[in-house]
């Protein structure tokens, strides 16, 4: 994958992206070993995985499907989907 | 060696035995059954005939021996690490390194060139200093060196850098070596064969079965086999396996990538590291210059590899050996690394009851694979963990006590 096609910014190099890795909603009132699951655990093997994406010029962040064997991007993923509220 | 060198010139016939044996149909059933023909399969499964005389063992691998990371990596040994643990580790590795060839009667082409990681900022040479303490402490040697020391070992580097992030000192590691990693695996492989282990090439696991989490079988394209003691040492297919056993860990696969150039003369006779441009070099014993730089940006399962990569290396390159404009790069592959968060293997026992673990061997695997066959086939033997690897066990991310390896893995991270 050479260039990362976006909402509003379109076609991108990809070096204009950092990649901050797969979308994780933290637990709320876990307990250790939960919290040890969401902190260090990761889906390891081949899938269709939503990650983050950031575009350094323009300040945007991105979430994408991406197949991790083909590197090929399925989907945009609407942020509403993964947004979460702090616990008060 | 003369005598037989002499006898063989005399014979009719110059045909070599078989290094491995030819395909053998799969048993029913093994006592233990390594997952992975590579160097550190391959070792566990010599250490385990050799030292614990268990022979009922099967090696599966799904491609060729040595064809995996073992292959691909840039053989580079070294155990200049940053914390007691690693450092103990992987010195262990490099003693075992140092009489392999005896032992398998193999050349394995093992060179102590000594190893040099530059330095271009005040908390790069922090660290090294900190890293030459904790190695001294430990009975290994490694030195912070200054610019003149540089300027005699290495002349032909530009130590301006191209003006760009001049080097300020180096971290200077006597026994840094390189071997071939192909003879690694073969030797080892050969080994184990000798001594009544079963090599399985072009056999893929499907599964592995569990009953009470206790492994009972592993299901191949060849057939079913059932065996109580399985063990991973698959490298860039861990997730593959661990999510056959439902086991999950912080294992991420990034490709790495590498390349040699055209071969020339030798001028270089160490290996010169820079963390901060992300550049790792040495000349190989037929004279191509083998490079490496850090991980590909995101995850990805898949060894191809890209002009991105060669272009920003070559860029780097140029900026400490402004001479190899010159050389045209002859091949480039990649390789996927299993990386850990700590940036320290996972190995030993696990929650399931014979199924072991050897992975997360990220970019520091060839290095360790004396060691890492050593002390798994230790713990398969005895049933728990090894105490070189207990550091390394996985359920240190449930206790939160990683190891902080990330100071001294070499580039890039």
């Amino acid at each position: 994958m050479k260039l990362l096609d976006c909402p509003v910014i379109g076609k991108r190099p990809i070096s204009e992206f950092d990649y901050m890795g797969e979308i994780r909603i933290p637990p709320v009132d876990a307990d250790e070993k939960t919290w040890s699951e969401y902190v260090f655990n990761r889906k390891g093997a081949p899938c269709s995985l939503r990650e983050a994406w950031y575009h350094r010029p323009t300040g945007r962040w991105y979430v994408v499907v991406r197949n991790t064997v083909t590197d090929e991007i399925e989907a945009h993923v609407d942020i509403s989907e993964v947004q979460y509220e702090l616990p008060a | 060696m003369p005598w037989q060198l002499l006898k063989y010139g005399f014979k009719r016939s110059h045909d070599e035995p078989r290094f491995f044996p030819e395909a053998r149909p799969l048993k029913k059933q093994y006592d233990v059954v390594i997952i992975g023909g590579g160097g550190h399969g391959m070792a566990c499964a010599y250490y385990l005939a050799k030292d614990h005389g268990i022979t009922d063992v099967a090696v599966l691998e799904q491609g060729y021996i040595g064809g995996g990371n073992t292959g691909r990596n840039t053989t580079i040994v070294r155990s200049n690490y940053l914390t007691p643990e690693g450092v103990k580790f992987y010195d262990t590795s490099v003693k075992l390194f140092e009489d392999l060839a005896d032992d398998f009667d193999l050349n394995i082409f093992y060179s102590t060139r000594g190893h040099f990681t530059l330095a271009h900022t005040d908390s790069a040479l922090r660290t090294m200093r900190w890293r030459a303490e904790v190695n001294k402490h430990l009975g290994v040697a490694s030195e912070v060196v200054d610019l003149q020391t540089l300027a005699e070992e290495v002349p032909y580097m530009d130590l301006t850098c191209a003006g760009h992030s001049p080097v300020l000192g180096a971290l200077y590691h006597a026994p840094g070596a390189v071997a071939r990693h192909d003879a690694v695996a073969w030797g080892y492989a050969r080994g184990a064969y000798n001594r009544g282990v079963e090599l399985h090439q072009k056999t893929r696991v499907l599964n592995i079965r569990t009953e009470k989490d206790e492994v009972c079988g592993v299901e191949t394209d060849r057939g079913f086999i059932s065996c109580r003691k399985v063990i991973s040492m698959v490298a860039g297919s861990t997730p593959r396996i661990t999510e056959m056993v439902g086991l999950s860990t912080p294992i991420e696969i990034y490709p790495l990538q590498a390349c040699v150039t055209e071969p020339v003369k030798p001028f270089m006779d160490t290996i010169v590291v820079s963390g901060s441009l992300h550049v790792y070099v040495s000349q190989s014993s037929r004279g191509e210059l083998v490079m490496g730089a850090s991980v590909d940006p995101s995850v990805l399962h898949s060894t191809r590899s890209s002009f991105d990569f060669t272009e920003g290396l070559a860029d780097k390159m140029l900026d400490l050996f402004p001479f190899v404009s010159r050389l045209n790069v002859m091949r480039q592959w990649a390789g996927m690394s299993d990386i850990t968060p700590d940036f320290a293997p996972i190995m030993g026992t696990t929650p399931i009851k014979g199924f072991y673990l050897d992975a997360g061997w990220g970019t520091w695997g060839f290095k360790a694979t004396p060691v890492s066959g050593k002390t798994m086939a230790w713990t398969l033997a005895q049933e728990r963990n090894h105490e070189l690897i207990e550091p390394f066990r996985l359920s240190r991310f449930a206790d939160f006590d990683l190891v902080g390896e990330k100071g001294a893995a070499s580039v890039g991270h």
